[in-house]
């Protein structure tokens, strides 16, 4: 049995990979194969699987690349995510990838999608509006819809059906995947030192780039380490990240927030894997069930609505309740419209429910990590203190 | 600087605003019903089908940060955690709360009866009425608007935004108005709607005549006034539109170009510009004199259509109430994916033989401003015509730097001038 360092080694070389070897890889493995990039922070994953695809999450270009061509289509004060993207784009890094989906999530991602369409006119590029209407029978119409577009728009790529039971197969895929994902998470909220973030965050962000099968085996793979496992527990506080969903910290600052005192309990990291809470039905109409899980079985994230003044923040609350976390870093990417516009509602329920909280923001290139250090150490020490 | 001086259309609208505001801030006394509500996707004919006034705190922001008090608005507000990356409309709303809500007329807003979140081409719209929502703790009515991310919008976008007008905003308006709803008064606003439109789109087409008797930047954001904001549907807006267009047509007989604020025609026009991008507002008049004062005449502009692309030909439809008020929210300027916006800023380069495109973008709008750098690359490369880039805010003092936009403004009147002797030497 490969050991959590040997696994976790294994991810972070997938993860440095800003060429996507792997992913080429297994494109060239056979005639035909398509690969569908995506964008945070949430796709229905099982579509592009059921159409015999690979989704590829693309997350910008991390720190291991310097932006040079990106930044000359972006100006200072647009968040970096997008650059970087453009960056991969335009160095023929993303040259085999098939097909673009860009989600809902801000302008400035809505954007992009047109800029892929005039930058790169021979890959199918898609924007996926999901609905701020969460009633079934008027969101839930629309989704549904757009689900079917979305399904046509990977037939015509591919060149072949996707039949309702390639759907309900690749449903239970990912639903074992959740599962599989959750049980993750639950492990390093139960013991944090046996699970730590950086291991975790590796397992999730280089998930999104394999096919879903290999994925969930690691993830067994390294449960099943960790447990065999014995590592020292240290006098770390419990917290959690919310408000880095979309542009990802570097790999450092994750660590650095660990190395200052904190374990990381809960997150909000690249989101994609858990943005559905539960099962998705593998019986019954799988578009229909999709867009149930979306509209009612999905957590509260700064790109979504929350129709119920009184519902704003809850679920953050309610997340830190249930890991028993005991502070909150409230970490966002700079000039991150969603987070940002978000943060004092969200920092006001944590205040309201005697939450302890800190905010910072980063880049995805953010080199400096003393000040995060500082500062998270900071807190964790108030929180040993005071809480 | 000296009192602008103010054309008839512009004393007309000035009433309306005016007046307008009076009723909102003397709703305890008449027992009007309050909305607050956003320009683009704007419901006004639905709202006056309940009695319900429109208050637009994106317009309320304008007006503070042409009267000079947005500035200390937006620092209040960043004092209380916003951040400082974020949407300066949004923190002058946010910040004027903090100072008192003092509106324009030097009474308190009242809070609104109801936040109509008419959800159409900006993400911080969502967001900005969940924060209002926070303070006043008043119903908030959600119309999604889905995005032409396809360049185009479908059935089901239309079918989606409809089935919401029947089923959320209505009911919705109804309870808070008390007033049933009756299709037949919206038909009546609607074709009020069509009538003013006609006029706007008349008077902004204009801009392709030589010299061109508007600037339909610097002017063009008082002609929108009224059909963007609270006055759309209403009789005094298509009085508006026909004064204007006298006026216009004035201006057409006698030979001579816009009015300035200094009170002259800019006849002399040495440079025809396409603009894109919303207008600095703390600085609107020094801003515009950098124009003027080089004989820059605008003829076209996008800001000018976030309330509506009637220019590209559509009306509200009597005939169709609640599909046109759909196919009007899906059609808003920033509502349109980046290759459209290319075609459009594209046609108006050519359709109105300008000199080139001019691109002012804005540090807090990412609706606009994500991606005009590629913008400008595409229409450059589509019309051979040399375009330019300045950077400002809308209602932040601290983002307009004069001399770095009049530097950048002179060397790109330098370049188009280089251009056209080149084009005269291959002559």
């Amino acid at each position: 049995m490969a050991s959590t360092a040997e696994l976790i080694a294994a991810c972070q070389t997938r993860f440095e990979d800003i060429d996507f070897k792997d992913a080429r890889a297994w494109k060239a493995a056979q005639p035909g194969r398509k690969v569908v990039g995506f964008l945070p922070v949430y796709v229905p994953l099982e579509m592009i699987h059921a159409a015999g695809c690979l989704p590829l999450g693309i997350f910008g270009g991390g720190d291991q690349m310097e932006v040079i061509h990106g930044d000359a289509y972006y100006q200072s004060y647009i968040c970096r995510i997008p650059r970087s993207t453009i960056e991969l784009g335009v160095t023929n890094r993303l040259d085999f990838v098939d097909g673009m989906i860009f989600p809902f999530v801000c302008d400035v991602i809505r954007n992009l999608s047109g800029m892929w369409k005039l930058m790169f006119p021979n890959v199918w590029s898609k924007f996926f509006d999901t609905p701020q209407n969460f009633d079934p029978e008027i969101g839930g119409v629309y989704y549904q819809a757009e689900l079917q577009e979305l399904r046509q728009g990977l037939e015509t790529l591919t060149g072949r059906a996707i039949t309702d039971d390639d759907l309900r197969r690749s449903i239970a895929l990912y639903n074992e995947n959740r599962d599989l994902v959750r049980a993750v998470y639950a492990l390093r909220a139960r013991q944090p030192w046996k699970a730590p973030t950086s291991d975790v965050y590796l397992l999730m962000r280089v998930g999104l780039t394999m096919p879903v099968e290999e994925h969930n085996q690691l993830l067994r793979d390294y449960m099943a380490a960790a447990a065999a496992e014995d590592r020292p527990k240290r006098d770390n506080v419990r917290i959690a990240i919310f408000g880095s969903f979309c542009e990802q910290p570097p790999l450092n600052l994750i660590k650095s927030i660990e190395m200052a005192g904190c374990y990381v309990v809960e997150d909000d990291y690249s989101l994609v894997n858990r943005f559905i809470t539960e099962a998705i039905p593998t019986d019954g109409d799988p578009i229909a069930a999709l867009s149930l899980a979306y509209l009612q079985k999905s957590v509260e994230t700064s790109c979504k609505y929350v129709p119920k003044e009184e519902d704003k923040g809850v679920f953050h609350v309610e997340r830190v309740r249930a890991v028993a976390a005991e502070g909150v870093i409230y970490a966002t990417p700079s000039f991150c419209d969603p987070a940002l516009l978000d943060r004092p509602m969200i920092c006001a329920r944590l205040s309201e429910a005697k939450i302890p909280y800190i905010a910072f923001k980063y880049a995805e290139n953010s080199g400096q990590m003393q000040p995060i250090r500082e500062q998270a150490g900071t807190f964790a020490d108030s929180i040993k203190l005071w809480s | 600087m000296s009192e602008a001086v103010k054309e008839p259309s512009m004393l007309l609208q000035k009433d309306m605003i005016a007046k307008n505001y009076d009723a909102i801030t003397s709703k305890h006394e008449t027992g009007r019903k309050v909305s607050s509500t956003f320009v683009p996707g704007n419901l006004n004919e639905l709202l006056m089908c309940f009695d319900i006034l429109n208050n637009l705190p994106e317009i309320n922001a304008i007006q503070n940060g042409m009267r000079k008090l947005s500035g200390g608005y937006i620092m209040e507000a960043e004092k209380s955690g916003h951040s400082e990356d974020v949407c300066t409309y949004v923190k002058a709303d946010i910040g004027m709360m903090g100072r008192g809500n003092i509106a324009p007329n030097g009474k308190p807003f009242p809070d609104p009866d109801v936040l109509l979140l008419s959800y159409t081409g900006c993400y911080t719209f969502m967001k900005w009425f969940e924060l209002l929502r926070a303070e006043y703790k008043c119903p908030t009515l959600m119309l999604h608007v889905p995005y032409e991310g396809d360049g185009h919008s479908t059935k089901n976008m239309r079918d989606y935004v409809v089935k919401q007008l029947k089923e959320v905003i209505i009911p919705g308006l109804e309870q808070v108005s008390g007033v049933k709803f009756d299709i037949d008064r919206l038909r009546e606003y609607l074709a009020n709607s069509a009538k003013a439109e006609d006029d706007l789109v008349w008077c902004l087409d204009q801009g392709k005549r030589k010299p061109s008797p508007i600037d339909s930047y610097f002017g063009g954001v008082y002609y929108i006034g009224p059909i963007f904001t609270a006055f759309r549907g209403r009789q005094d807006a298509i009085d508006y539109y026909k004064a204007l267009r006298l006026e216009i047509q004035a201006r057409i007989d006698a030979g001579q170009g816009p009015m300035t604020p200094e009170g002259k025609s800019l006849d002399d026009q040495n440079y025809r510009l396409v603009v894109e991008g919303p207008p600095n507002w703390t600085s609107f008049r020094e801003f515009w004199k950098m124009f003027y004062d080089e004989g820059a005449v605008v003829v076209a502009s996008s800001y000018t259509k976030v309330g509506g692309m009637y220019d590209l030909g559509f009306r509200h439809d009597p005939a169709n109430p609640l599909e046109s008020l759909a196919d009007y929210c899906l059609g808003c300027y920033t509502n349109r994916n980046l290759p459209t916006r290319v075609d459009i800023l594209t046609k108006y380069v050519e359709e109105y033989e300008a000199d080139g495109i001019l691109i002012n973008s804005i540090k807090s709008c990412n609706s606009f401003s994500a991606g005009q750098l590629m913008i400008m690359k595409e229409v450059e490369k589509r019309t051979g015509k040399p375009g330019a880039f300045i950077e400002t805010d809308l209602v932040d003092p601290r983002y307009f730097s004069a001399a770095n936009v009049k530097n950048r403004l002179e060397s790109y009147f330098q370049m188009i001038e280089q251009k056209r002797q080149g084009a005269h030497r291959a002559a």
